[in-house]
């Protein structure tokens, strides 16, 4: 029987990581990530895991460890946020191209400067060509059901690509919510063993991990990280079916809320989405046919999905929590990008909100929707909510 | 790492997957400079054997006890001119490699 329990989205982190029971943890606390570490440490020390936790010095130490760990064949997980991932970036790249499945919740925080500890996207964005999945989540039930969806999806043979589950900093990390814990078993079984292809400690078949790669086969190798994505993008349903069997919930590359016959359309990520579906209802109460649409993956990019969810819609209105300076913001330039191929070709229109933390409330967000309303998007127009003006 | 034609068929993340395959790897194919000996000007002192950071030189020990000079590994050899520079007799030259084109 599943557990519901009151708990932040670091403690429902942490009790995924805890019914997976990596061999390896290795991390670093950095804010707001602190607590799955806090947590996860807990388990360890109580003996409830017989993960091997390494305090490391810094997260690139961290990240060092775990792709360490990785390649001798263990299954491993560390966490971290923003900065602490922003230290970890050149591992990161190494850990996707050694295609070590490590687990790596990310607590979306601002990427500073000015030195900020609170919740946007910049952090994401910055590794998302790393070659890692990422996956997010709305709130903590959610980021507790990533957790183990991304182990299971980055394990798979055809795929052996990192994972990261992002969950927004303080909201979703501090707050707390109910959430239901599924059976231990249950985890354990649908996680299963992890069976390394090349496990660096295998003495009878001796390999060599991390070459030189140089013009002869690196060009290869990333044709290869690409079908690796290609094949997450393929088994990502897949896993989401079974996920759903032990869990009864849903998941697929898109939560598509209120979206049958919706014509103005909010695509947004994380927890801002509750408050918009918030704001949907709201609309929808007064009889405008408001819709929103969710990426629970964002790499590999569902640009398929995406063109069949908007699609002759009458107005999309992507919001990005962080800005790609001198550029369109990042979601909004990749669903603008998926829409090329539109038959009828929405209005669009593109809102950076909540940078480092700033509040997202109801009212900020009826702001694009009327925008869509009175015919008043502008494509080529980065707009802003709650910016003093 | 042994050759592969497409991505396809290579171990994923440049795993080498079996040991010692280094020895295929041709590194002589850096070389720009090639040594070349005049074996009528050679004394089979093996000097260049001695200093040759690749074993690059080829060389063996006659039943006579003494030492023969027969020439330099062209698949390791990436050209540093130690073995040129310290030959007493001067008998290995530096050419380059464009000289050798088809």
């Amino acid at each position: 029987m599943p557990t519901k329990l009151a708990i932040t989205g670091a403690a429902a982190v942490a009790h995924a990581m805890r019914q997976i029971n990596p061999d390896v943890v290795a991390a670093y606390p950095i804010t707001p990530q602190t607590p799955i570490v806090e947590y996860f440490a807990q388990f360890v020390a109580d003996g409830v895991v017989d993960t091997v936790m390494v305090p490391v010095e810094s997260e690139h130490s961290a990240m060092s460890a775990v792709v360490g760990s990785a390649a001798a064949g263990a299954r491993t997980m560390t966490a971290t946020a923003a900065n602490g991932l922003a230290l970890m970036f050149e591992i990161v790249y190494i850990a996707a191209s050694m295609r070590l499945p490590i687990v790596m919740p990310i607590v979306n925080r601002a990427l500073s400067g000015p030195i900020n500890i609170h919740g946007d996207h910049s952090d994401a964005y910055a590794v998302r060509d790393s070659g890692w999945i990422q996956l997010f989540s709305e709130n903590s039930q959610e980021a507790y059901d990533m957790t183990i969806i991304a182990t299971k999806l980055a394990e798979r043979e055809e795929v052996l690509t990192p994972a990261m589950v992002n969950l927004d900093g303080f909201i979703t990390s501090h707050g707390v919510e109910g959430v239901e814990i599924l059976d231990d078993e249950v985890v354990r079984e649908f996680v299963g063993q992890w069976e390394p292809k090349y496990p660096l400690l295998d003495i009878d078949n001796p390999i060599t991990h991390g070459p030189l790669d140089l013009f002869d086969y690196y060009f290869e190798h990333h044709r290869q990280q690409q079908e690796g994505l290609k094949n997450a993008y393929k088994a990502l349903p897949e896993v989401f079916a079974e996920y759903e069997k032990i869990s009864g919930r849903k998941y697929d590359f898109l939560d598509l809320y209120r979206m049958e016959d919706a014509e103005y359309v909010m695509v947004v990520m994380n927890s801002a989405a509750s408050t918009a579906k918030y704001v949907v209802d709201e609309l929808r109460e007064k009889g405008i046919k408001a819709g929103l649409v969710k990426p629970w993956v964002f790499t590999p990019f569902p640009k398929k999905e995406i063109l069949e969810a908007l699609d002759g819609r009458k107005a999309v209105m992507v919001l990005d929590r962080a800005m790609s300076f001198g550029k369109e913001a990042p979601l909004y330039s990749l669903v603008k990008s998926a829409l090329y191929e539109a038959k009828e070709r929405p209005m669009m229109g593109t809102y950076v909100y909540g940078l480092g933390g700033r509040d997202v409330t109801p009212t900020m967000l009826h702001v694009p929707f009327e925008d869509a309303i009175k015919g008043e998007l502008d494509p080529n127009e980065e707009r802003y909510l709650g910016l003093k003006e | 790492m042994p050759k592969y034609d497409s991505w396809k068929e290579m171990p994923i993340a440049g795993v080498i997957d079996k040991p010692a395959t280094a020895r295929e790897y041709n590194t002589g194919t850096w070389r720009i400079m090639r040594p070349i000996v005049d074996k009528d000007a050679c004394i089979n002192c093996m000097q260049c054997w001695l200093y040759c950071p690749d074993m690059a030189i080829n060389g063996k020990v006659k039943e006579d006890g003494k030492t023969e000079m027969l020439g330099f590994d062209y698949n390791y050899c990436k050209g540093c001119g130690t073995c040129a520079e310290v030959c007493p007799v001067n008998a290995i030259t530096m050419k380059p490699e464009t000289e050798f084109l088809k």
